[in-house]
């Protein structure tokens, strides 16, 4: 239920702009990744182009490979609806369906591959959605409530339910705290926590504690100027990223120095 | 109340007492009164010239309603006191249902046949054509809107003599249902000027209406929504049901509702198509009339009673319009998306 990744020599165009260089990274089943770096450097670049959902930005395209368990996600012929069913992703806002009630929002990937659910199946999958998400015992009593009434960070959780029920190999997670307070916050790394007993999490964090607290291994991105394509400098487990890294720009970027 | 206690407080008493007073905006008085918003120049002007717009609308409109009242004098007195001086000889309303009638189903089978289309053109030109190619078509379709209704009469006639083949086998495979009746005699009309192609003619008429507007809406859709479609493994029709239709949804409502408008307005057109007669179910037959084309066609030679009349029927019109968008503002409402 959870795939290695293995990205080879990466590069990443926006039209003829090379926003990303040469990333190389061997991303383990059950574990959890940061990405952190500065602004622009190109972390949600990567993240998005493990689910192909670069595609959608006009001119974006990438060379060379993205290997889940060994099949290239750019190979000829694969789809990207189907990689994107298997690599889930949770946005820096949250984002629920506004029409939808909160389970219709759970349920919606699940439907989406014409699956038909009985009743009871789908009140089944929807309770186990949302407690891997923590979410069930706030909104049980709701659950034909539209999703848009819910709090910034429990919407957060209910988009990260609605990515679980269809139980993807991997989920990316582009700042799925950035605009929660401390609380959410904390509640969603106790469920990045638990999450990794099943999928491969990639997240995507300014926040160097919560890459410390989360994260197995981190790696680190940085651009040497604007319009300079972004480059991985380290990558490593996240104890010696953030005790004794390799490189010292790593250094200089988890110390708060710059330059 | 407690406002009141606290403004008492702040001002006689100093500045010693609170820090806040420290704090006050300079421009307030020592009295304690609350400053006073800024009133800047721009702002009054914008704000009185919204208001002289909006209030002009309300006279125009008032104008218009007592206009058509006051010219209907003449037809309610002859209700009154002698129904059979109207045109037809049984009264106002027997001379006007008719009337009401095709005009309702004119502009009903047009949105029908229209809506679909114009929903296709736009969810085309926005998420689905090459991206060169999309703003080619919005402008083509912007142009239809520019085509004077006196054109889409002409060009309507000439369809009218095309399709009278078409009405034929209508008649012939689906008789049985009223609106594709023949007449008794076995026959369709010879002309093929028949409410049907009138209809059909508005549709197109309300086609780019309806397609500006619902594309303007679709191109608003977040972006984030459509990627959380995208994202959970949507394809691309997949994610304009999940995202972009129940957005646009109060959109689409409002968009049909001004090509109903439009089509229930319609007066060229259909009276240089239409050879009108009396309200029958078929479509196919010659007969039937809408109120814009009775009005225009009559209008030239109509004088005393009968002049009185046909703006009697303009009002009804009028109060029809009325009707129906305020049917299309409730629906808005209720259907409208609230929240993010
Ligand atoms: N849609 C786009 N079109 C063109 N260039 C883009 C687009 N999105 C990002 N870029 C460029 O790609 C580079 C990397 O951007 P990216 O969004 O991946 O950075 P990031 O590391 O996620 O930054 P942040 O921490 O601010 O989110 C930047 O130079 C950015 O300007
Ligand atoms: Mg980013």
């Amino acid at each position: 239920m959870s795939k290695q990744i293995d990205i080879k020599d990466l590069d990443i165009f926006y039209g003829d702009f090379r926003a990303v260089d040469g990333v190389q990274m061997q991303i383990k089943p059950r574990s959890v990744t940061a990405f952190i770096g500065p602004s622009g450097c190109g972390k949600s670049t990567v993240l998005r182009t493990l689910n192909r959902m670069h595609e959608v930005i006009p001119g974006a395209s990438v060379s060379g490979e993205v290997l889940m368990d060994g099949n290239n996600i750019y190979g000829a012929g694969v789809d990207p609806v189907n990689v994107r069913r298997e690599v889930g992703m949770v946005f820096q806002r949250a984002n629920p369906f506004p029409t939808m009630s909160i389970k219709e929002n759970v349920l919606a990937g699940v439907r989406l591959n014409n699956r038909r659910l009985s009743k009871s199946e789908a009140d089944d999958l929807t309770e186990r959605a949302l407690r891997g998400a923590n979410l069930w015992n706030e909104v049980k009593d709701r659950l034909n409530l539209p999703g848009s009434g819910l709090s910034g960070g429990q919407q957060q959780r209910l988009c990260i339910a609605r990515a679980i029920a269809v139980e993807p190999e991997v989920l990316l997670m582009d700042e799925p705290c950035s605009a929660l307070d401390p609380i959410s916050t904390l509640a969603i790394e106790d469920l990045i926590n638990d999450l990794k007993d099943k999928y491969t999490v990639v997240i995507v964090t300014h926040n160097m504690q919560q890459a410390a607290r989360v994260s197995d291994k981190t790696a680190f991105f940085n651009i040497a100027g604007t319009g300079k394509p972004g480059k991985l400098i380290e990558f490593n487990e996240t104890s010696s990223i953030f005790s004794n890294p390799d490189k010292e720009e790593t250094e200089n970027y988890i110390s708060g120095r710059f330059g | 109340m407690p406002t009141s206690t606290q403004t008492t407080e702040s001002g006689p008493t100093g500045p010693s007492s609170e820090p806040e007073a420290g704090q006050q905006m300079p421009s307030s008085k020592p009295d304690g009164r609350a400053p006073k918003a800024v009133v800047r120049p721009g702002d009054r002007i914008f704000s009185a010239a919204t208001l002289i717009a909006g209030i002009l609308i309300l006279v125009i409109l008032a104008g218009v309603a007592l206009f058509l009242l006051a010219q209907s004098k003449d037809t309610i007195e002859a209700q009154l006191t002698d129904p059979s001086q109207i045109t037809g000889g049984k009264g106002f309303f027997s001379y006007v249902w008719p009337l009401v009638i095709g005009t309702l189903i004119s502009a009903a089978i047009a949105l029908v046949v229209a809506t679909p289309f114009a929903l296709g053109i736009a969810l085309f030109t926005t998420h689905m054509a090459p991206r060169k190619l999309a703003p080619v078509l919005g402008y083509v379709i912007d142009l239809l809107a520019a085509i004077p209704s006196v054109v889409y009469g002409l060009w309507g006639i000439a369809l009218a003599g095309n399709l009278t083949g078409f009405y034929l086998w209508l008649s012939q495979w689906f008789g049985w249902i009223p609106i594709f009746a023949p007449a008794a005699d076995g026959s369709v009309s010879q002309t093929g000027r028949t409410l049907l192609t009138a209809s059909l003619v508005l549709s197109i008429m309300i086609l780019p209406i309806i397609t500006s507007l619902t594309r303007e809406i679709f191109l608003q859709t977040p972006r984030l929504q459509e990627e959380a479609a995208l994202a959970l493994g949507a394809t691309r029709w997949e994610m304009i049901r999940m995202a972009v239709l129940p957005f646009g949804k109060s959109g689409i409502v409002s968009a049909t509702m001004l090509g109903l408008g439009r089509a229930l307005g319609e007066t060229m057109a259909v009276a240089m198509i239409l050879s009108p007669g009396v309200l029958t179910a078929s479509l196919v037959v010659s007969g039937n009339q809408t109120i814009a084309s009775e009005i225009a066609q009559n209008f030239p030679e109509a004088a005393g009673l009968r002049l009185s009349e046909l703006i009697t029927v303009g009002l009804v019109l009028f109060v029809i319009t009325l009707l129906v968008n305020m049917g299309a503002r409730a629906i808005v409402a209720r259907t409208s998306v609230k929240g993010s």
